[in-house]
């Protein structure tokens, strides 16, 4: 059957599956609709937790990334930056919040800082970095729908809204839940299945986190010695020890994705819907198992690509690839302008090199990496629609997480919390929807119109949340000390610190033009890039807390009883919003 | 409510926190450790096609850190039951 076909009917079933699932699980009250009933068993909410964190970033792109632009060793920020964070959760903070049963980060932000500005900051910080990973998601949706039904970007882009309206609309986090549960199996499926393959072509070995460390197939050569050949015969850097600019920029680099992991606030909401403290502490070990499915793949994804793309376009040393020769899935790509070449010394060979003045591979997206690998490993099409669908699962699942988020932040922390307390259930729940819709029609606009920033926004959310949610919410746990006017200005200081350096190498907003210092590395503090501050920004939130706690009055006795309370889980209740 | 005195508190997060901090050492030690400021060191070391500090960075970390989440479950469902502070009825 023709793949455009076989892409519709794949993807067209998906999503008949993800609208059943969310009329079947629609929510009845806020607590459906908040905390999905707060009744989901830990396996199930790892498995919604993964399809609601591995954004598209992390299923199309990472693994190019790995690959391409972080050449190999310098890419493993991303794999250990990205699950050591759970590491975080598990054991720092899901467990205690879980105990402290509310439905929202700000509430007990504002609860255990006797505050209701320390609340509002909170919501703002978290309406700042919830935004800002949004817009990525929505260009993401926009750019997988358009690519796969081949459609234009703006309609994708419809096409993706409305799904998520109807699914997230109808059954907030009840809905969404089940729905990422189905997104999880569709998108580990169309990861795995590829991957598998290509492990066997190359190495005979089905277990593509085995296959990398095997030798090629017919030989007695290991995967990575020929590829760390192949790549530093073309003058790039050996796959396996190539740095990330430096060892400290690796170091803060890896600290920051794993505790913006952990203060993302869509990820942590999601420990408010299991049962029990311990189910907490389990989720958090089920969402990483079912996440480390997919990211010990990506590395040997990653690998396995670079791998076969070196040889395709040089078959053996020395003799480059003929135009008139280059695969058809080679031809595919180039109609998309994510894999370019131009004969510059016109021998009719694609040269390849490191050296910009020799190469002629003038474009090689990541995102290459993953989509091409059906087509490079010769699978049927079926293949290649599931991998369609996986991606559309990926980008969906994460836009909804964030738009609950959102949404809660408007209506529980906003609305209920601050301005109209006395609205009742029902209310609550109107505002709620009416807040989700909000959200994804504020979405899709920055979607359509992205502003100028879109490309950073993902490590800018990630930078944000590690400045500023994640050391509120450890300190409001482990010290009884700090204040409210210690934790306001810690927050206050934290995201302005980060926004502050990423703004002055990269533009105020990322508006080209506007950055005050000259971009490069050599204006940078240590060396540290700016995606990589959030870390600098935490420490700055610490110090900023304790010292500001120091000087003002002890919080009150009820809230250090708070703190002794969330601190051992008998007792949890139900997640309640009251 | 919690059952607990306040002396019985203490002692319960105490070895919580003790815990957090054996486990939080074995993170530090894989990923930090192995996967970035000895990986010079570690991959002098061969284990099949894997350079070991490659290894530890691109999959054994993540291996370690799901083993720790899991036994830090277990071991704090133990010292719940000891303190009688679990939730299974």
């Amino acid at each position: 059957m023709e793949l455009q076909a076989l892409t519709y009917i794949v993807v067209g079933f998906t999503f008949a599956l993800y609208i059943g699932i969310a009329i079947w699980a629609r929510a009845g009250s806020t607590k459906d609709f908040y905390v999905a009933g707060g009744g989901i068993n830990p396996i199930q909410n790892g498995m919604a937790t993964a399809a609601d964190w591995m954004s598209a970033a992390s299923f199309i792109s990472m693994a190019g990334l790995i690959a391409l632009s972080y050449g190999g060793y310098g890419g493993s920020v991303f794999l250990m930056g990205w699950t050591g964070g759970y590491v975080i959760l598990a054991m720092l903070l899901a467990p205690y919040l879980r105990k402290y049963g509310k439905f929202t980060v700000p509430e007990f932000i504002g609860d255990r800082f006797y505050s209701k500005s320390a609340r509002a900051v909170a919501v703002v910080c978290l309406i700042i970095c919830s935004v800002t990973y949004v817009i990525g998601q929505m260009k993401g949706v926009g750019v997988a729908f358009s690519r796969f039904l081949e459609v234009d970007y703006d309609t994708g882009l419809y096409v993706g809204m409305t799904i998520v309206f109807f699914y997230a609309v109808l059954g907030g986090m009840k809905g969404i839940t089940y729905t990422q549960i189905a997104q999880y199996c569709v998108l580990i499926l169309a990861y795995t299945i590829p991957a598998i393959f290509i492990s066997l072509q190359l190495t005979g070995n089905p277990l593509p986190q085995l296959g990398l460390g095997s030798t090629l197939i017919g030989t007695d050569v290991y995967l990575l010695d020929k590829l760390d050949m192949v790549v530093t015969d073309l003058g790039f850097k050996e796959y396996t020890t190539n740095v990330r600019l430096s060892g400290i920029n690796m170091f803060a680099y890896t600290l920051s994705l794993m505790i913006g992991t952990a203060g993302l606030p869509h990820v942590i909401i999601r420990f408010f819907t299991v049962p029990k403290v311990k189910d907490a502490r389990s989720s958090a070990g089920w969402a990483l198992v079912f996440i480390a499915i997919l990211y010990t793949t990506a590395p040997a994804v990653a690998g396995m690509a670079r791998l076969n793309l070196m040889q395709t376009i040089e078959p053996t040393p020395g003799e480059y690839l003929a135009i008139d020769e280059r695969p058809q899935w080679f031809k595919n790509w180039e109609k998309t302008g994510l894999l370019a070449f131009e004969d510059k010394n016109g021998d009719g060979r694609i040269q390849y090199s490191a050296d910009p003045e020799v190469n002629e591979m003038t474009k090689v997206d990541n995102d290459i990496i993953v989509l091409a690998n059906p087509e490079i490993a010769k699978l049927p099409n079926w293949v290649i629609a599931l991998v369609a669908a996986g991606g559309l699962a990926a980008a969906l699942s994460t836009a909804a997480g964030l738009l609950l988020a959102i949404s809660s932040a408007i209506s529980h922390d906003l609305l209920k919390g601050m301005l109209t307390p006395n609205i009742s259930e029902k209310t609550e729940l109107n505002a709620s929807r009416a807040a989700m819709a909000v959200a994804i029609a504020g979405a899709g606009y920055l979607g359509l119109n992205p502003p100028g920033f879109a490309a950073g926004t993902v490590a800018l959310a990630f930078g944000l949340a590690a400045s500023s949610i994640f050391p509120a919410l450890m300190m409001g746990i482990f010290s009884k000390g700090i204040t409210k006017e210690g934790a306001i200005a810690g927050m206050v200081g934290g995201i302005g610190v980060t926004l502050f350096y990423v703004f002055q190498h990269k533009g105020i907003m990322f508006i080209p033009g506007t950055a005050w210092i000259e971009p490069g590395g050599a204006n940078w503090f240590f060396g540290i890039e700016p995606n990589a501050f959030g870390c600098v920004g935490a420490v700055v939130n610490f110090a900023i807390a304790f010292a500001v706690s120091k000087v003002t009055a002890a919080p009150p006795k009820e809230v250090q009883e708070l703190v002794e309370h969330i601190r051992v889980p008998a007792g949890a209740g139900e997640a309640t919003g009251h | 409510m919690s059952s607990l005195n306040e002396d019985q508190a203490k002692e319960y997060w105490r070895r919580n926190v003790s815990l957090m901090v054996k486990l939080m050492v074995i993170w530090f030690v894989v990923s930090y450790g192995c996967g970035i400021i000895l990986v010079d060191v570690l991959n002098s070391i061969q284990i099949g096609g894997y350079k070991l500090g490659f290894w530890f960075a691109q999959q054994g970390s993540i291996y370690v850190f799901v083993g720790l989440i899991f036994y830090y479950a277990k071991k704090m469902g133990d010292l719940d039951r000891e303190f009688g502070v679990d939730e299974d009825e």
